[in-house]
C-alpha cells in the first residue's frame, strides 16, 4: 500500500462515455490483485475534496489501467488528463477475488462499469480455468468487452445481444453455465448483486461479489462505507473488509 | 538560528508539536500508520470510544458537499473492553502521545470510561466528546446544555488527574460560555470545533442523501466558522484551545494559532492526504524560520483586531 504518483501514459475512449486510462505505477502494479482498487486524487487542489475509488482494471508490466465512465466532476477531470500528467493514487486497497482454490470454471457476471476489474482477473485465470463472461449494459454504448474472454452480452433495450438484464441471461442459460466446479465472480450495481446473491443461494453455487459504497478514505479510518454482515449483528467495511465478499457473508 | 521549538503545553500535558490527529479520522492508528510516520505527530486522538460497542448508522453514512463532507457514522466503535484489549497494544508501539476520546449517553458512562482508562499508562489524556451530532442520546443533548457540560467536566475531573479536554459543539449560540464552564469545572483545554449539523437531498428522489437525514459537516467549508469560534473563546476565556475544522495545510494551521489556538487538529484531510500531519509540522517550522521566531508561543493569539 502506497500513495504513489502515477504518470498517465494513454487515455483511450472505449465508448462515447467510457474511458480506459493507462498509467505508469511500478509499485502498485507489482502489488495489486484482481478487484483491489485505488483511491485517486483527481485534482491537485481541494476541489473535488475527496478521492475517488476505482478498480484496477488491468496490469501490464509497470503500468496499471483504470476504466471509468464520466458522470460527475471527478470522472470528468480524469477524462481530461493528458499524457505525462501526474496523479496521486492510494493503493492497492481492499482485498481482491479469492481464486486460490480448486475450481474449474470462472463465471464472470458484470453490469455496466462493473466490468472494470475483470480484464485483470481474466489475465490471471486464463491459463488455469475455463472463463465465461456475461456482461450487461443499458444499451450497446455501455457494453465494454475490453480484455474479456468468451463474452455474451445482454442489453436492456436489445441493441446488442440478449434483450434483458444480465441476470435474465444467466437464468435462461443456467444449466449449461453452472456445474460443480463453477465460481461466480461478479461486480455491478447493487440491485444486480442482490439478485445474483439470491440466484447463487437458490442454485447452490459459490459467488463472490465486488461491492461499491460511497467512500471517503478508502483504507479503513473513516467508517464511512458499511455493509451489514449476515452472520453477526455488525457492519463490515467495504474498503477494508471488501470490496469483495462471499455472497453469503453480507446483507445487501 | 537555533532549532525551532514546536513544543506546546495543554495544561500539564506537553506535546512535541501542536499537530494532533482528530478523533474519528484516524481510527485507532493502525490503518493510517501504513502511510505515515505517526511517531512524528504531536498526538493522536482515538475514535470516540463508548462503554459498550456501537454498531453505527446504516449506509449511506457520508456524502461529499461543496468543499466539505457530511458524515453520520453514529459513533461506530469497538467499545471499551475491546479498545483496552486490542487497540491499546498497537497504540503503544507507535510512540506517539495518545489522547483517548470518550463518548457516552449518560454522565455515569463518561465517568465509568474515564475511570477504566485512567489505569492505562499509554493514555496521556482524555478528550470528552460532548458534541457528536449523529447519535440520539448524549451527543448534542449534552453539547448544547451548559449545565450538562459543567456536570460532565466536574465528574470526570473527579476521577482522573490526567489532562481533560472538552470537545465543544459549534451548534450553540455562545461557544465561549461552554469553554468557560469547562474551565471552571477543571478542564485543561477545549477543542473547537466538532462538526456542524447539515443535510443534503437527492433532487430526483426527494430523499436525504444520508440515512440519518442529518450529518456533521467537516472540511474546508467549515474553516471560517471554526476560526470565529476559536477567536470567540480566545477573547473571552483563559484556557488553552485546540483549533479544529477544515485545516488542510500549514497555512490554515497558522491562521488558527493566530486566532488563539495553542494546538490544532486535522480531521477530514487525513482521508485525502494521510501525510498531511507531517507536512503541516514541516510547514510550521519553515514559517517560524521565515518569521524569525523561535517559538510558536509568539504567534498564538497574536491577532491584531481593530481597536
Ligand atoms: C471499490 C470501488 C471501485 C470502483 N471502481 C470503479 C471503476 O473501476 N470504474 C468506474 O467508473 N467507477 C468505479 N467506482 C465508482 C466510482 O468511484 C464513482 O463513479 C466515482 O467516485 C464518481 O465520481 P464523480 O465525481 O465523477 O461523480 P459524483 O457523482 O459527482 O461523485 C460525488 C460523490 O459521490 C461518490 N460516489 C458517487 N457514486 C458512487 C459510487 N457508485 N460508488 C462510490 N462512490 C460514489 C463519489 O466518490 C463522490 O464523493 C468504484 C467505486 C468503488 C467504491
Ligand atoms: C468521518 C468523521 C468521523 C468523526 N468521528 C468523530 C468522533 O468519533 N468523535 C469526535 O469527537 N469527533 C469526530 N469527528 C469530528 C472531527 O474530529 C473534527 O472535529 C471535525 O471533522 C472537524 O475537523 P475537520 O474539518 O478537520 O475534519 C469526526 C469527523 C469525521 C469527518
Ligand atoms: S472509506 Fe473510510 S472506512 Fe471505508
Amino acid at each position: 500500500m502506497i500513495n504513489e504518483k502515477i504518470i498517465v501514459q494513454s487515455l483511450e475512449k472505449l465508448q462515447p462515455n467510457i474511458y480506459l486510462m493507462k498509467a505508469k505505477a511500478p509499485v502498485i502494479a507489482s502489488q495489486v490483485k484482481p478487484s483491489q482498487f485505488c483511491n485517486i486524487k483527481v485534482s491537485d487542489n481541494d476541489f473535488p475534496l475527496l478521492r475517488r475509488p476505482f478498480s484496477v482494471c488491468d496490469v501490464q508490466g509497470d503500468s496499471i489501467f483504470f476504466m471509468f465512465d464520466v458522470h460527475g466532476e471527478g470522472t470528468r477531470i480524469l477524462s481530461e488528463k493528458m499524457i505525462g500528467d501526474e496523479i496521486e493514487v492510494l493503493g492497492p486497497l481492499g482485498n481482491g477475488f479469492n481464486y486460490n482454490k480448486k475450481f474449474n470454471k470462472a463465471l464472470i457476471i458484470a453490469g455496466g462499469l462493473g466490468v472494470a476489474p475483470f480484464p485483470f482477473l481474466t489475465k490471471v485465470l486464463i491459463d488455469k480455468v475455463e472463463i465465461v463472461s456475461l456482461i450487461g449494459g443499458r444499451n450497446k454504448n455501455y457494453v465494454v468487452k475490453y480484455g474479456l474472454k468468451n463474452v455474451s452480452v445482454a442489453t436492456d433495450d436489445g441493441s446488442e445481444g440478449y434483450k434483458g438484464t444480465v441476470l435474465d441471461l444467466l437464468e435462461a442459460n443456467k444449466e449449461s453455465l453452472i456445474d460443480d466446479g463453477t465460481i461466480i465472480f461478479s461486480c455491478g450495481p447493487t440491485p444486480m448483486l442482490k439478485a445474483l446473491q439470491k440466484f447463487a443461494e437458490q442454485n447452490n453455487v459459490e459467488c463472490q461479489l465486488s461491492t461499491e459504497c460511497a467512500m471517503a478514505c478508502g483504507f479503513g479510518i473513516c467508517q464511512g462505507c458499511p455493509v451489514h454482515s449476515s452472520t453477526e449483528d455488525k457492519y463490515l467495511l467495504v474498503c477494508k473488509d471488501g470490496p469483495v465478499f462471499d455472497s453469503k457473508e453480507i446483507v445487501l | 538560528m537555533s532549532e525551532i521549538d514546536l513544543q506546546v503545553k495543554l495544561g500539564n500535558l506537553t506535546l512535541k508539536n501542536p499537530v494532533l490527529l482528530a478523533s474519528g479520522t484516524v481510527g485507532y492508528g493502525n490503518e493510517i500508520s501504513q502511510f505515515t510516520d505517526l511517531s512524528k505527530i504531536g498526538a493522536i486522538i482515538t475514535k470516540s470510544v463508548s462503554l459498550k460497542p456501537r454498531k453505527g448508522n446504516p449506509p449511506q453514512r457520508i456524502v461529499e458537499t461543496a468543499s466539505g463532507m457530511l458524515n453520520a457514522i453514529g459513533l461506530a466503535n469497538v467499545g471499551l473492553e475491546v479498545f483496552v484489549k486490542e487497540k491499546i497494544p498497537f497504540l503503544k508501539e507507535i510512540q506517539s502521545t495518545i489522547i483517548c476520546n470518550i463518548a457516552a449517553s449518560s454522565i455515569e458512562e463518561y465517568v465509568e470510561c474515564t475511570k477504566v482508562l485512567d489505569h492505562e499508562d499509554e493514555i496521556k489524556g482524555f478528550e470528552i466528546n460532548v458534541s457528536c451530532p449523529n447519535v440520539k442520546e448524549g451527543g448534542l443533548e449534552f453539547g448544547n446544555n451548559l449545565t450538562a457540560v459543567g456536570k460532565i467536566t466536574e465528574k470526570v475531573r473527579a476521577v482522573t488527574n490526567k489532562p481533560i479536554i472538552i470537545k465543544l459543539s459549534p451548534n450553540v449560540a455562545r461557544i465561549s460560555e461552554f469553554a468557560k464552564v469547562a474551565k471552571d469545572e477543571g478542564a485543561d483545554a477545549v477543542s473547537a470545533i466538532n462538526t456542524l449539523v447539515g443535510t443534503a437531498f437527492d433532487i430526483w428522489t426527494g430523499k436525504p442523501k444520508i440515512y440519518n437525514v442529518t450529518g456533521g459537516l467537516s472540511g474546508p467549508a467549515i474553516k471560517p466558522v471554526a476560526l470565529a469560534k476559536v477567536l470567540e473563546i480566545s477573547r473571552n476565556v483563559d484556557i488553552p484551545i485546540i483549533g479544529v475544522g477544515g485545516i488542510m495545510n500549514w497555512k490554515d494551521a497558522v491562521e488558527f494559532m493566530i486566532a488563539g489556538a495553542t494546538a490544532i487538529q486535522i480531521g477530514t484531510v487525513n482521508f485525502i492526504n494521510p501525510q498531511a500531519g507531517i507536512e503541516i509540522i514541516e510547514g510550521l517550522k519553515n514559517y517560524c524560520k521565515q518569521k524569525e521566531i523561535t517559538s510558536l508561543a509568539e504567534i498564538i493569539a497574536s491577532y491584531k483586531l481593530p481597536s
